[in-house]
């Protein structure tokens, strides 16, 4: 089992990217997504970074893809998506409109956006040129066992969500920009005020949901700390790192060693909570009652907050 | 333009077609239907007499297959598929791409159209769906404008179907786990969204607290109209800020654009509600109905007459305007 970092989420300063990938070079993952992702607005602002973080993670032996916008609406998106297959790096696919342009038989990825929740369309996804496929963050344990087998008979890698808060939702509103009454089409780019979202909270205080854009996250960032034998038994082959602002290469060299047999669950939990945005963890969408549910150890459920 | 009913319930087809809908949508009881709901939906019985008197009427009938197969479980799907077709159905309404394979290969002859589940925002993507699966009509996710249908239909040789009236979803359709973040139910896995199950109310001192999965969704004063907590309409707390952070508690009633939607080159509008009784279907349909017709005779829409059926009283037109954004 080895790491893939998926794609930044979150809108950061050129400068702030080019650390953060060249901070990557040396941690143990196999192979980094670089993109947008969220929104199209942002990417003038730092896409000349790709390109340098694409050359400089190569040179490292990291493999890198390219990722599709998850939600395309616009001309300009669609120009974009059709765009990515002249790049000449693997693109994952994050919402299938990237499909129409890509000339059939060329390999390419499956990003946690697109719902691959059974049998028929991992079959369908492989036929067309899929060899890698990270599975949406909702699916159960069984659920995943079941396609990590067809995906070792079908020859594509089966990855699962490793660390961060989830991709729960996507929409056509900005609620970044509606936070700070500002319309969409003048939003100002709020987003890049927080750096890993900005945190919604109950009317009584429960850590629930983080805004991002157009995005929505959950507030307590995924971790399969307690899962990685699970996973393994099922035949997941990758975890998927998903960036955070502080921290991360540490954090990808704590998840390698858990792998690795050299940390505990219990310690990785517990390195995880001083460095995660607001301490807080969870599990259950892999094995629980609900996403929001971590099964660790009853001290560190109580940052549940229910 | 064809008017797109909803039908829980055999009751609510039969009612829904006397009031003039053109076309009714329903689903099997179970876990292949996005309103899988307790107490609602057809048997396979159920299903062949509800085509055939709707037929018997110049309807059509539409079953929706709208989930997301379980990996696993996949044959209860398949055979949803079969049944729709046994039934004489007109169309089935899918969502998985690997459902949308197998009903291309083993019911050729069925049409298929592609839910809004599927949420395909732009011409590529829609005419990835009809190239690869041979798709008659997409039902459009509710996060375009006007401008943005009419550039669509520009691109696309299929039919388009939007939602004009009901349940308003905000985020783009079957990408959303906020349920089954807070309850383990989710619209693509189980076919439910915010589920009754998982919601409880207690009298607490600020008023009446509304939970999800154990959080918080909305508080209302004592004496005031409580919504049910969908949680994307919830009321919540952001830095200094406290409110409607997705959406307020409203529903969509989009009656005032019905001829913007025409100029369009929209083919069919789509009224939420399957949920709903028979007698709030057979009051849209007739409405709706009355305004489709209203439009083809160039004359002005009916204004507000629906507003006491608006959930939470209050009704937006949602991305159709742009401002919404």
């Amino acid at each position: 089992m080895d790491l893939t970092v998926g794609p930044n989420l979150f809108f950061w300063e050129a400068a702030t990217v080019r650390a953060f990938y060249e901070g990557l070079t040396t941690a143990p993952v196999a192979r980094v997504v670089l993109g947008e992702v969220v929104c199209s607005k942002r990417l003038p602002f730092w896409q000349n970074e790709i390109a340098q973080a694409a050359d400089t993670l190569l040179s490292a032996g990291k493999a890198v893809a390219i990722t599709s916008l998850a939600l395309v609406t616009l001309k300009r998106e669609r120009k974009a998506t059709a765009a990515l297959a002249e790049i000449g790096l693997p693109i994952e696919v994050n919402d299938l409109t990237a499909l129409q342009s890509l000339p059939k038989g060329q390999p390419f990825w499956v990003g946690p956006l697109i719902n691959v929740y059974n049998e028929g369309t991992l079959r369908w996804l492989a036929a067309r040129g899929a060899v890698r496929v990270c599975l949406p963050p909702e699916l159960p344990l069984d659920s995943i066992a079941v396609l990590a087998r067809l995906g070792r008979d079908l020859g594509v890698s089966v990855e699962v969500w490793g660390h961060g808060r989830l991709p729960l939702a996507i929409s056509g509103r900005c609620y970044h920009a509606r936070l700070h009454d500002h319309a969409k089409d003048s939003c100002q780019f709020v987003c890049g005020l927080d750096p890993d979202g900005r945190d919604v909270e109950t009317l009584d205080g429960q850590k629930f949901l983080a805004v991002n854009g157009v995005q929505t996250l959950s507030q307590s960032t995924a971790s399969m700390a307690f899962q990685i034998e699970a996973l393994r038994e099922a035949g997941v082959t990758s975890l998927r790192m998903s960036p955070q602002s502080a921290d991360f290469a540490q954090i990808c060299v704590a998840y390698a060693a858990r792998i690795a047999g050299t940390l505990t669950a219990a310690d990785l939990a517990a390195s995880l909570i001083a460095k995660v945005p607001g301490g807080r963890l969870s599990d259950g969408f892999v094995r629980g009652p609900s996403g929001a549910h971590w099964s660790g150890t009853a001290t560190i459920g109580n940052h549940h907050g229910l | 333009m064809e008017l797109v009913c909803p039908a829980g319930t055999p009751a609510a087809l039969r009612a829904a077609v006397e009031a003039g809908a053109q076309t009714v949508y329903c689903g099997f009881a179970d876990e292949t239907n996005a309103r899988n709901f307790p107490g609602l939906n057809f048997d396979r019985d159920e299903m062949a007499a509800g085509v055939a008197f709707a037929h018997g009427r110049g309807a059509k009938v539409l079953v929706a297959i709208n989930t997301f197969p379980h990996a696993g479980a996949e044959p209860l799907w398949h055979r949803a598929i079969a049944d729709a077709e046994t039934a004489g159905a007109d169309a089935v309404i899918l969502a998985d791409i690997g459902l949308l394979a197998h009903a291309a290969e083993h019911h050729p002859g069925l049409r298929r159209h592609l839910s809004v589940q599927a949420a395909a925002a732009n011409p590529d993507v829609i005419n990835f769906y009809a190239e690869a699966f041979g798709v008659k009509r997409v039902v459009l996710p509710r996060v375009l404008t006007v401008d943005e249908i009419a550039a669509i239909n520009r691109e696309i040789d299929v039919e388009t179907e939007v939602f004009v009236f009901g349940g308003l979803c905000v985020m783009a359709e079957g990408r959303c786990s906020l349920s089954s973040y807070a309850t383990g139910q989710s619209p693509n896995m189980n076919g439910v969204c915010s589920p009754a199950s998982h919601v409880a109310y207690a009298e607490e001192s600020g008023g009446l607290t509304a939970r999800l999965g154990g959080f918080t969704i909305h508080r209302t004063a004592k004496g005031q109209p409580a919504p049910y907590p969908t949680l994307c309409k919830g009321c919540f707390t952001s830095g200094d800020q406290t409110g409607h952070v997705f959406e307020d508690p409203v529903s969509l009633d989009a009656t005032q654009l019905i001829p913007a939607l025409a100029r369009a080159g929209v083919t069919a509008l789509k009224i939420e509600g399957r949920q709903r009784s028979r007698a709030y279907v057979a009051e849209v349909a007739r409405s709706f109905r009355a305004a489709i017709e209203a439009q083809a005779a160039g004359r002005p829409m009916p204004k507000a007459a629906l507003a006491k059926l608006s959930e939470g009283q209050a009704a937006t037109t949602g991305a159709y305007a742009k401002t919404w954004r």
